[in-house]
């Protein structure tokens, strides 16, 4: 103690504490300087909108790509959406404290799961089930979006339950002693009141699934086109990246940093209007 | 005079311990019953099993009986939700649920199947008037009632506790947290509403129960140590711990 002192240990924890945010900073530096220019030479409207995308012949249309991720995360919004936060209400009013506190964190361990294991069950498992039922090549945007949809219920399960959790005991006192029942409680008020919160978790969860890369690539079958059918194999920015990184050059690599520039944007948007919607949550109480 | 709670023999646990011990009292309609006491002498846990508030947490349990006009509440067919539409209860926290003033007040009838929108109006009126507040929030009932003052709060809900029509009013220490002109107000208007309602006021303020309270019971350590009509417990009590209390020997 004495060899380093109160203001060596103080000096050391900023030191750690600014080299995890001065990484996020090189990150999004580094990314930004190579993704930027491409961008301003191709043109936003060509990148984003054009839905040719052949690097040999110099076309860089992500359009196929946004749409693939878009329905991506909205699929798995609809699937992991609903189940989360029924579940979350189930755990957080029906069932008993003790058993909550065994169950609430088995379900966030759901997120220590590599993405490579839940890619693995989409492809034994799900993928075969979705060709012989439904037909498609199995490997889908429907494959996909289930399999998000279960890889964001912890985010949203685990952020439902504390916001439901915040809501004061004394409203729902006060509405049950008004002659509601419980279920009424829950949607009028409970719900109600976490509102911000839950919707928080769903964006959280939301930009979990728009940046996954392992599991979609397994699953989603990576054929670059706009998907028509749920059915249909698609590609989303993220695997589109992790494809053709490893041998791309010039122009074409630029052109994959930009696709970075426009997922790193698309989720910053995500996680800020989150945090506003929790911030929300913590003023009124 | 008629009883309108006729409870017999009350035994309340909680985790095992016992909370109330073989109280037997009946509550005669249209008058405050103050019901006062020392922390922890049992009156919360009274008040909230008579519109069976303290099942809600888990670990309790109950013997005896509680009728209301003649009916059991703790009968097994006895539906809790219709029995808290007929016994309002106001807690001592002052707490308006998340939502506009005028919400606040049409939640209960709205669940009462009310949706008639000139009713449901004219309940908001005559209870927010009732409660003595309609001059001071009828140009504002959209705004969130948890922008009220604790004192406004608390007679928002006592007036959506009136909007439901009921027939017995529970009061758990109403004015805990109120400034005295607030608290003149709940009392103004809870002496003018035992006319038609059935009141029941727990109060840590002796003085309060001497103002308003028609008959006073004193309880202690869960037991019931004495009922009877205000002025004479608090000028001629028959027990000595009674006698102790209201004299502000302990308590």
């Amino acid at each position: 103690m004495s060899l380093i002192g109160e203001k060596g240990v103080r000096r050391i924890l900023s030191i750690t504490a600014f080299s995890a945010i001065s990484a996020l900073l090189l990150i999004a530096l580094f990314i930004l300087t190579e993704g930027l220019p491409f961008i301003f030479r191709y043109g936003l409207h060509d990148f984003l909108l054009e839905s040719d995308w052949d690097p040999q012949t110099g076309k860089f249309g992500i359009f196929p790509m946004v749409a693939a991720s878009l329905w991506v995360t909205f699929g798995a919004m609809v699937v992991g959406a609903p189940l989360g936060v029924a579940g979350a209400i189930f755990l957080s009013e029906f069932v008993p404290k003790s058993v909550m506190r065994v169950v609430k964190p088995t379900i966030e361990l759901l997120a220590a799961i590599p993405s490579v294991v839940y890619g693995f069950i989409g492809v034994m498992v799900l993928a075969p089930l979705i060709r012989t039922q439904l037909g498609g090549p199995g490997l889908s945007l429907l494959a996909a979006s289930i399999i998000l949809g279960i890889m964001i219920l912890p985010t949203v399960i685990s952020i439902s339950i504390d916001s439901i959790q915040a809501v004061p005991q004394s409203y729902r006192e006060g509405s049950l002693a008004l002659g509601a029942t419980t279920w009424q409680t829950i949607h009028m008020v409970t719900v109600k009141a976490a509102k911000s919160g839950i919707i928080a978790s769903i964006i959280l969860g939301m930009g979990r699934a728009i940046g996954e890369t392992m599991a979609v690539i397994m699953v989603a079958g990576n054929s670059v086109r706009i998907p028509e059918s749920p059915l249909d194999s698609v590609r989303s920015l993220t695997a589109n990246i992790a494809l053709e990184m490893s041998y791309a050059t010039g122009l074409h690599r630029q052109a994959l940093f930009a696709t970075g520039v426009i997922l790193f944007v698309g989720i910053i948007i995500l996680n800020s209007i989150a945090i506003v919607a929790l911030r929300k949550r913590v003023y009124k109480k | 005079m008629d009883a309108k709670f006729d409870i017999q023999d009350l035994n309340v646990y909680w985790d095992g311990n016992l909370l109330l011990k073989k109280v037997t009292l009946r509550i005669p309609s249209c008058q405050i019953l103050g019901v006062i006491g020392p922390a922890g002498s049992g009156k919360t846990t009274f008040i909230r099993s008579l519109d069976r508030m303290n099942e809600l947490e888990p670990g309790f349990k109950m013997e005896g009986r509680i009728l209301l006009d003649g009916e059991d509440i703790y009968a097994p067919g006895y539906d809790a939700v219709t029995l808290r539409k007929k016994v309002g209860m106001v807690f001592a926290l002052p707490v308006a649920l998340p939502m506009s003033i005028y919400e606040n007040i049409v939640y209960g009838p709205r669940l009462a199947g009310i949706r008639n929108h000139d009713q449901l109006g004219g309940l908001v009126e005559q209870s927010l008037q009732a409660a003595f507040m309609w001059d001071e929030v009828k140009d504002r009932l959209e705004m969130s009632g948890l922008r009220l003052s604790g004192g406004q709060q608390q007679r928002l809900c006592l007036a959506r506790v009136l909007a439901m029509e009921p027939e017995v009013i529970l009061l758990d220490e109403p004015c805990s947290g109120l400034d005295p002109i607030s608290t003149a107000k709940i009392e103004e208007a809870l002496t003018a509403l035992k006319k038609k309602y059935t009141i029941i006021l727990v109060t840590n303020n002796t003085k309060q129960a001497a103002r308003i309270a028609d008959q006073t019971a004193f309880f202690l350590m869960g037991e019931l140590i004495e009922i009877g009509p205000t002025d004479r417990i608090f000028t001629a009590p028959i027990h000595k711990q009674t006698d102790d209390y209201v004299t502000g020997r302990f308590g």
